[in-house]
């Protein structure tokens, strides 16, 4: 316990140190201790302005969306038993992409601006809802990928065809940000438009630890240790269509981050996937942050898309998890 | 049907336009050329222009384009107009424009403009093209009369602007919105952040270089993710400390008489700041 404690303050650390370099780094190239200064003091010029209305919004939405996809990532495989099971991958995350994007074409989120969140964790739930109805209960790997898969292709398609349906000509090329998803020019108006849902999904998956722990040693195990397997499954896609789509709504989809972090961390925390989920939060919070790093170093003036480096690292160990499961002939 | 088209096929390579004789059946291909042909062809002379020459949007002469039967850019639908000359841009429908050459149709192929000299030029070549030579010089003098009574009224304190459109595109000076900037009494301050043509200035950049005056675009129908950056908090800021002007897109995209349009609007938001 007391080493699981440290584990959790070291990745804490690790974010706050990410979240400091988020907010140092950036193109105009502005001296840390000025800006740190013009971020706390506030002296109304425009490097105030720079850090207060730029820097500051995206570093948060890195900490909330990373938070959010590593936490969602774990609670799934967690419940499904599965180390494949990422909201990326299994097409969660490009549902909510096409609530968010039918909420935006419909004039529906100009109306009435929490109609994007919400129709972005509609899109996730009915995904959710739907893996589960297919994959079962236990989630055998291959019905659970299969059924991913079908989804997240007719999630995209359906995107694609949206944006290619709308009169506004920068909308086709809008398909890159909801499927790569991209944290570039958010503000505090995204912020606080997917912070509740945020909250809410975490307090509603953070306390499934017990029963996520329990179902290692099997259904009736657990059931006979008085965790509701009905209620645990409701939580489940409630707390994942709400962090992954209110998240999804404001950054697009950012995939692997869901998959990477709890393979990661799962030896640290014992292999117990109660753990594995408040780890999984700051793990995916420190992924995000240091992705988005990255994207400003690598190619500052393209505006390199933040699922291209999360896929980068996450497609390879997805394939070496594909192969491990086939060894072990699950 | 086959046989129709082959032999007008047929027809096409073995009488070709003579050279320096006028073409009779013109289709143009682009939105920019689709104006100037417009303004330059004489009666009859032009079949068909694009769709986009009648969208209020992008194109400055949507009435006129009203007077033309359009197309969408096919090979097929602009091969059975039976043009002697096809006038497409340098980087629209290059598929189409292979296409058509294979078919023995001759196309000219022209540059966008980059400054307001290549708007001259352009006039000047298409009338050639068109042999309406005299057309063209015409226009540009009346182009040349109009820039150089802008410029002479243009303030005599060079304001600091910036163009900002979606996903924080700027242009730099060579570029045809730079030189419409520039012909409008403004200095860029894309110059200042190292820009020539046109690219992505981060909007914290443009933040920092604090300019005098924003030029913004007219917002599309239905949103987009894209434009969401012309809504940033940190922009709505800066358009609190500078002025913001107008950027239509049928007077500024282009390379037409209407960029002097664009020019007189821009110098009139340029004289405000004073």
């Amino acid at each position: 316990m007391i080493r699981f404690g440290w584990l959790l303050a070291e990745l804490a650390a690790l974010v706050a140190v990410l979240f400091a370099a988020s907010l140092l780094i950036g193109p105009a190239g502005l001296p840390a201790g000025e800006s740190l200064r013009a971020l706390i003091a506030g002296d109304g010029g425009v490097m105030t302005l720079v850090m207060r209305e730029i820097r500051l919004p995206r570093a948060i939405l890195a900490v909330l969306v990373g938070g959010s996809l590593g936490l969602a990532g774990a609670a799934m495989q967690g419940y499904l038993r599965n180390p494949l099971a990422e909201p990326g991958l299994l097409g969660v995350s490009g549902s909510a992409a096409l609530g968010a994007v039918l909420a935006i074409q419909t004039g529906l989120s100009a109306a009435f601006v929490l109609a994007l969140p919400v129709a972005a964790l509609v899109g996730a739930g009915l995904a959710a809802v739907l893996l589960l109805a297919l994959a079962g209960s236990r989630g055998g790997s291959l019905t659970l990928i299969l059924a991913g898969i079908a989804i997240s292709a007719l999630a995209g398609a359906l995107t694609s065809l949206v944006l290619n349906l709308s009169p506004n000509p920068f909308a086709a090329s809008d398909i890159m940000f909801w499927m790569m998803g991209s944290l570039a020019d958010r503000s505090f108006l995204h912020v606080w438009l997917c912070l509740p849902f945020v909250l809410a999904g975490a307090a509603l998956l953070m306390p499934l630890s017990r029963g996520l722990d329990a179902l290692t040693l099997g259904e009736d195990a657990a059931e006979s240790l008085g965790i509701s397997l009905v209620r645990l499954r409701l939580r489940l896609v409630a707390g994942v269509a709400l962090l992954v789509g209110a998240t999804t709504a404001v950054t697009g989809a950012v995939g692997f981050v869901g998959l990477v972090v709890p393979h990661i961390l799962r030896r640290a925390v014992g292999a117990m996937p109660g753990r594995l989920l408040p780890a999984s939060a700051l793990g995916g919070a420190a992924m995000v942050l240091a992705a988005d790093i990255a994207v400003r170093l690598i190619l500052p003036d393209r505006d390199l898309k933040l699922g291209v480096l999360t896929a980068i690292v996450g497609a390879p160990l997805f394939l070496h998890l594909v192969f491990r499961t086939r060894r072990e002939g699950a | 049907m086959r046989a129709l088209r082959l032999s007008a096929l047929l027809g096409l390579l073995a009488v070709p336009t003579p050279v320096g004789a006028a073409p009779a059946r013109v289709v143009s291909m682009n939105l920019c050329t689709d104006q100037l042909a417009m303004l330059l062809a004489a009666p009859g002379q032009l079949l068909s222009v694009s769709w986009l020459a009648r969208d209020p949007r992008s194109s400055a002469m949507p009435e006129e384009a009203e007077a033309y039967p359009f197309h969408h850019g096919g090979a097929e639908e602009i091969f059975l107009l039976n043009p002697d000359l096809v006038i497409a841009g340098r980087y629209t429908g290059r598929a189409t424009v292979a296409m058509l050459e294979r078919l023995g149709i001759p196309v000219l192929i022209v540059d966008p403009a980059r400054s307001l000299d290549d708007v001259r030029d352009r006039i000047a070549e298409v009338g050639a093209a068109l042999g309406r030579a005299e057309e063209a010089d015409r226009l540009i003098a009346g182009v040349d009369a109009r820039l150089a009574s802008l410029r002479a009224a243009a303030p005599a304190i060079r304001k600091r602007a910036a163009i900002y459109a979606a996903r924080g595109y700027t242009s730099g000076p060579a570029s045809l919105s730079g030189a419409i900037l520039d012909a409008a009494g403004l200095d860029n301050v894309a110059a200042e952040a190292g820009f020539a043509g046109g690219g992505q200035l981060p909007l914290e950049q443009l933040v920092m270089l604090d300019p005098d005056l924003v030029v913004l675009p007219t917002r599309w129908p239905a949103a987009s993710v894209a434009e969401e950056i012309l809504d940033h908090p940190a922009l709505r800021s800066l358009q609190a400390r500078a002025r913001v002007a107008p950027l239509t897109d049928s007077d500024w995209v282009c390379g037409t008489p209407a960029v002097l349009n664009a020019v007189e609007t821009l110098a009139r938001a340029a004289e405000a700041l004073e």
